[in-house]
């Protein structure tokens, strides 16, 4: 009786997440699997192949750009985690905890504008009529409008300043379990700030690092609308491919395949960079 | 016993509701941003109270792949161009043939419909007929661009930085025409048209150094022509000339090998559910003071007989001031996209994203 009663609960617990994981994502998942593995032979006419990723690995502009996309999103994982820390730290350590909210809540603030209107913002400012090119003008150290628009760096930067939050999130609440005394314990074994750092923090921050790098990586790889309204003319991003396929070239099979080809791409590089540095998930991820 | 009576009442008032809502037939429209302005739907609900209209604002693009995501469900009129119907229809099956008995068509320009039906007659059944037709040309500011006169011009360095385009397919036509071809000829002959889209590729790729940034909707294009961060750009039509009311210096200009011309046509998904009212619709919106409004908000000339003449009077302004007759004689109408271009056209659109150009 005691043990039915538990079992109904768990079940009635686990039923909304059971659907959502099958509905939601199992099930549409399958149906692009199918869709992927069609070929088109003629109008309305369909066969089972792998002509869909044949023709990828063919063609050189598509694995060219799915690299591309890669690197960058690994640049800008590494420069979230490279700004994020020191931020994270005094937010989690340093501040007070009065201001410790606040500060927190102000990260987070971006968060409540849409992702379109922040990368409009960036237009505005960066725009060859902008405010930073007109602001330089007006001080004097330029003598012609600059476009800062349109290319790889101002994308990156788009990109950091879009996920970033998605590092310091993770990255504050791991440190923020860390015990001071464990950081004055080193400082009194002699050890200078970088061993302490090296040592001590890094070591204990670990699994918020890797969850933050996993969630910011995936994001960054599967934005669309950063890179495409700041990158301008050069950005060339694996999701605009599979919007293209879809869209304008009326490809649902292609589109199908790239999008499958994005994921285990993503999937490869996750793993590769747990390898790497010798995590797991286990005692990452599922600690934090 | 108070409570009660409110919650009979509410009851009583949401089955009212649902009943007269039940009742009135809803008119879902697919259809172009300005394509449905809000007086035009407001008349047409007040003249058929028993229907109302809802509008999705879309493009070519969009049209199809929504409607081919349901199989032609979810809309009861769709609007695309007249070269986007049959290759759409041949491969998904997403419009319906009209009944044109239904439709007065008589008060259409005759050279419009025809080439419209026969653009997109399948099997002795019409898929469409004509709407608003317009051109995909170029723009500049005289004050800044004087000579500015033809597709090629977009690449010359004298313009370095300050011209952009669309990076779509007519960008690719256009430049063929500048180079000499005739691309619609060529879609007869698929080889002959992938060895053109081969030498515009080039011609684009080396070209991109030149541009300043791909536009993609009207505003971003007005944004930089109005700052003057560009001084000439390719263009629709009815985006310069409303750039025009703004700054008289920026004009249309039809480029030397012939404007290109579009015809946005009316065509049933398949599985509309409110035909009736789609043809309603149709016919309300061909009465010639409802011209005069639609056109005043899309830019666009109605494919009515006299359509230019029942322009708003700052519309035809614009366009008289961009068009000479022999402009008009000069247009080139898009041909029917035959299945598979449109894939050619992307793998190519694609080479010239990806290129480095500068």
């Amino acid at each position: 009786m005691q043990s039915d009663i538990k079992r109904l609960s768990l079940i009635l617990l686990f039923a909304p997440f059971a659907l959502w994981i099958f509905l939601l994502i199992a099930l549409p998942h399958i149906g692009m699997v199918i869709l992927s593995l069609r070929e088109k032979v003629a109008p309305r006419v369909y066969e089972f192949g792998f002509g869909n990723y044949i023709d990828f690995i063919q063609e050189p502009i598509y694995w060219n750009t799915l690299l591309r996309t890669g690197s960058m999103s690994i640049l800008v994982t590494f420069l979230a985690l490279l700004i994020g820390f020191p931020i994270a730290y005094y937010i989690a350590k340093i501040a007070g905890n009065r201001s410790k909210g606040a500060l927190f809540l102000l990260c987070l603030i971006p968060l409540w504008v849409s992702d379109l209107i922040r990368a409009f913002g960036w237009i505005l400012l960066l725009r060859e009529t902008g405010v930073a090119s007109s602001f330089l003008l007006w001080t004097g150290a330029i003598n012609e409008p600059i476009e800062f628009l349109y290319n790889d760096v101002t994308v990156v930067v788009g990109l950091v300043y879009t996920v970033i939050l998605f590092m310091i999130v993770p990255l504050v609440s791991t440190l923020d379990g860390m015990d001071d005394a464990m950081v004055e314990a080193g400082y009194n074994l002699g050890g200078s700030g970088f061993t302490v750092l090296r040592r001590i923090i890094i070591p204990y921050a670990m699994p918020g690092i890797v969850s933050g790098c996993i969630v910011v990586f995936m994001l960054t790889a599967g934005s669309y609308l950063t890179p495409i309204l700041l990158g301008g003319k050069n950005s060339s991003w694996f999701t605009e491919q599979i919007y293209d396929q879809f869209i304008t070239r009326f490809n649902w099979e292609s589109g199908a395949a790239f999008g499958f080809l994005l994921l285990a791409f993503t999937s490869l590089v996750v793993w590769l960079g747990l390898k790497l540095t010798g995590q797991t998930l286990a005692n990452t991820v599922a600690k934090s | 016993m108070k409570r009660n009576f409110k919650i009979t009442g509410l009851v009583a008032a949401m089955m009212l509701t649902t009943a007269s809502y039940a009742q009135a037939e809803t008119l879902r429209l697919l259809t172009w941003g300005s394509y449905a302005p809000d007086e035009l739907v407001q008349k047409f609900e007040e003249r058929y109270p028993d229907i109302t209209v809802e509008v999705t604002f879309s493009n070519n693009e969009e049209m199809i792949a929504k409607l081919r995501a349901t199989g032609g469900a979810g809309f009861d009129l769709a609007q695309p161009s007249h070269d986007r119907i049959a290759a759409a229809q041949l491969e998904y099956d997403i419009y319906k043939p009209l009944d044109l008995s239904k439709i007065d068509t008589s008060v259409m320009e005759s050279s419009h419909l025809e080439g419209v039906k026969a653009n997109t007659t399948i099997d002795g059944e019409v898929y469409a007929v004509p709407h608003q037709w317009g051109t995909s040309g170029l723009m500049k500011n005289k004050a800044e661009a004087p000579d500015f006169a033809g597709w090629d011009d977009l690449c010359d360095p004298q313009y370095a930085g300050k011209t952009s385009m669309r990076l779509k397919r007519t960008i690719l036509l256009g430049t063929a025409f500048s180079m000499g071809h005739d691309p619609f000829a060529a879609y007869d002959d698929l080889d002959k048209y992938q060895e053109i889209l081969d030498e515009v590729a080039d011609k684009l790729i080396e070209c991109k150094a030149n541009i300043k940034a791909y536009w993609q909707g009207g505003d971003d294009l007005s944004a930089m022509m109005l700052s003057g961060e560009i001084v000439a750009s390719e263009t629709w039509d009815s985006t310069a000339y409303k750039l025009f009311a703004q700054n008289p210096d920026i004009v249309f200009v039809p480029p030397e090998t012939g404007a290109l011309a579009w015809i946005d046509t009316f065509a049933l998904p398949r599985k509309g559910k409110a035909d009736d009212a789609a043809y309603k619709w149709i016919n309300f919106v061909l009465e010639p003071e409802n011209v005069s409004i639609m056109s005043g908000s899309t830019g666009a000339i109605a494919a009515v007989k006299g359509g230019l003449d029942l322009l708003p009077e700052d519309k035809r302004n614009a366009v008289t001031a961009a068009f000479t007759d022999e402009d008009i004689a000069n247009l080139k109408f898009f041909a029917n996209i035959p299945p598979g271009v449109e894939d050619m056209e992307g793998k190519t659109l694609e080479r010239i994203k990806a290129a480095t150009g500068g």
